[in-house]
């Protein structure tokens, strides 16, 4: 194995090699390449534009916008309660996690704080929304680079996870279920025992998927020493998440910062990873689905009792003020500045979504690489387009 | 460029954010017009435009905010739309349109402001700068934190601000021709033009009680 100083040089060289070739004049004919806005890499519709030189990348420039929904103007002719059903959609794949920091903030600026139960069962929903987003992607993973039995296993799987979802919130993609001062019901009966038996099978299926993937050779030799982002690089794009884990930075707002919800209670191991590679990236998510279950697992044997809302008026108008909360989302740190002018809905809210920083660094970090190394490197970012669009 | 001293950085909480606010003055001098510090929340800060990249430098270098979290814009005046809610048929509605800006003030209509933190410390900044309503320019902040440049990209296209500096502000998400700033608030939400808002009609008076009323638990 390389050391990664090697690696990073060996990148490096490679990107000042491909800068030196437009320059020569034996150069040879440039190719532009489109991938998208319709490629199963995508996650939605992310059209990349490529200039080749023979096989190697030149210049990259990732172009979104396809699925703009404008959700900042429109917040502003929104309700408080209402934004919620508008978020829920920006990451579709774990949408009570939006509602968190949105909710949270609110709550920041009111001045009140949920029950403790109320707390903890959003704790166990978000984590719960991490293992259906991170699974997924575990299992499409493994179609990007040419395996399909992966994301059988992961669609089976998540089912158990949105099934118990849909059994709380009624929603199995869009629960909008979180209020400002609490949640908007209790757990039905049941369900904390079906939920450690569905996290003992998320469990298993992360043992199947490290069997089945990341020990395979071609999966290592596809993912390994590709794609290096080094730590200083990553920070200044500001990516976060896993993808800043990867690099080596010990960073998780679920244990750096001080909010109302349960994480201060449990212990977890937060993940990291010296290489910042694409293996290191898509490795620190497998192992967070894993510490992710038992999470879930410690915050169901310490549960509080009590009331899930706070006393809040019927109608939410919200002080003067300015907060920004973001949380740990499964894509990455998720926040909102939110501006409020004692309304009944917000003057601005500001929505830092993840994968617009994680996808921001594209340019930089596919100048030099192979074509094939495009889509593995695109799947190790991984992004969803709604997280981009917004 | 001295750093913030590690005396300074073991502080908790609060006296971190003194530590970090007084470092801003000293670095900026007049450039830095006013801060406020929640206890046990967060720092605001505002600088004036000219001192904006440089304020940029002197948090990553001096103050050690190491990660870039977002850039963007507010525009701060009221909506001439109100919430878009208003009925077609009616007589245009009455509207205080004057300006006020939110924490540590402003004087004018648009203000950037970015959010900058420290991994290792775990503290973040927001910095706010107001933007000359004549000529919204400002400088780049693109040498400071290369992840800035979509974020100027898009506060470009949706508030109209220009970055003296940047190499490319082509539009992100609208089409090239498109005129107009959507996320001004003067702009009107197109969807509302369309189709007025059906919450006119349908809305029906809350079952007893007024605003102050609470829910019965």
């Amino acid at each position: 194995m390389t050391d990664i100083a090697d690696r990073q040089k060996l990148s490096y060289i490679a990107a000042q090699a491909a800068d030196a070739r437009l320059n020569v004049e034996l150069e040879t004919e440039g190719m532009t390449l489109n991938i998208g806005p319709q490629h199963p890499a995508t996650h939605g519709t992310l059209r990349i534009i490529v200039r080749l030189d023979g096989e190697q990348v030149i210049w990259a420039e990732p172009s979104a916008g396809y699925m703009h929904r404008g959700y900042e103007k429109l917040t502003e002719v929104r309700t408080f309660p209402q934004v919620t059903a508008l978020v829920n959609r920006i990451d579709w794949l774990g949408s009570f996690a939006n509602e968190v920091p949105f909710i949270l903030a609110a709550e920041k600026l009111m001045d009140i704080e949920a029950p403790p139960r109320a707390q903890w069962i959003r704790t166990i929903l978000f984590e719960l929304s991490r293992i259906a987003n991170v699974s997924l992607f575990l299992g499409d993973l493994g179609v990007q680079l040419g395996a399909i039995t992966p994301v059988f296993m992961a669609f089976r799987d998540r089912e158990y996870v949105l099934n118990l979802i849909e059994s709380a919130t009624g929603g199995r993609f869009h629960p909008n279920f979180d209020r400002i001062g609490g949640l908007k019901d209790d757990l039905p009966e049941g369900w904390l025992t079906e939920t450690k038996q569905v996290m003992k099978k998320l469990r298993n299926f992360c043992d199947e998927i490290e069997n089945l993937l990341f020990g395979n050779e071609i999966f290592q030799s596809r993912l390994r020493g590709i794609g290096v982002i080094p730590a200083d690089v990553a920070k200044q794009y500001g990516l976060s998440g896993a993808n800043l884990r990867a690099s080596g930075v010990d960073w998780d707002l679920r244990r750096d910062q001080k909010l109302p919800l349960a994480y201060d209670e449990i212990d977890f191991k937060v993940w990291t990873h010296p290489d910042g590679d694409s293996f290191a990236r898509c490795w620190i998510r497998l192992q967070e689905t894993r510490e992710a279950t038992k999470i879930v697992d410690q915050l169901i044997d310490g549960i509080p009792s009590g009331p899930v809302m706070a006393k809040v008026p019927r109608i939410i108008k919200v002080p003067e003020g300015e907060a920004w909360v973001s949380t740990e989302n499964p894509l990455g740190e998720m926040g909102y500045y939110v501006v409020s002018k004692g309304d009944l809905g917000p003057f601005r809210v500001k929505i830092r979504s993840a994968s617009f920083n994680n996808i921001s660094i594209v340019p930089w970090v596919l100048r030099g690489v192979y074509v094939p190394d495009i889509i593995s490197i695109l799947a190790s970012l991984y992004f969803i387009l709604g997280d981009i669009d917004r | 460029m001295a750093q913030l001293s590690d005396d300074v950085l073991a502080l908790p909480g609060d006296a971190l954010r003194e530590g970090v606010v007084s470092a801003l003055r000293d670095a900026l001098g007049e450039g830095l017009i006013d801060s406020l510090i929640k206890p046990n929340d967060d720092i605001w800060v505002r600088v004036t435009a000219e001192a904006w990249q440089q304020a940029g430098l002197v948090l990553r270098d001096v103050v050690g905010c190491d990660y870039f979290g977002f850039l963007s814009a507010i525009d701060w005046m009221p909506s001439p739309f109100g919430r878009s809610e208003d009925d077609p048929s009616a007589p245009p509605a009455e509207r205080d349109m004057s300006i006020k800006q939110g924490y540590t003030g402003g004087e004018t209509r648009m203000q950037v402001f970015a959010r900058v933190g420290s991994i290792g410390k775990h503290f973040g900044v927001t910095i706010k700068a107001d933007v000359p309503d004549a000529a919204p320019m400002i400088d780049t902040w693109i040498p400071v934190y290369a992840g800035a440049n979509w974020h100027e990209r898009e506060c470009h296209e949706m508030f109209g601000i220009g970055f003296h500096g940047h190499p490319d502000l082509r539009n992100m998400y609208l089409p090239t021709d498109f005129e107009g700033h959507p996320m001004r608030k003067d702009f009107p939400l197109l969807a509302r033009l369309v189709k007025p808002w059906p919450g006119i009609v349908d809305v029906e008076p809350l079952p007893g009680g007024d605003d102050e009323e609470e829910v019965a638990e």
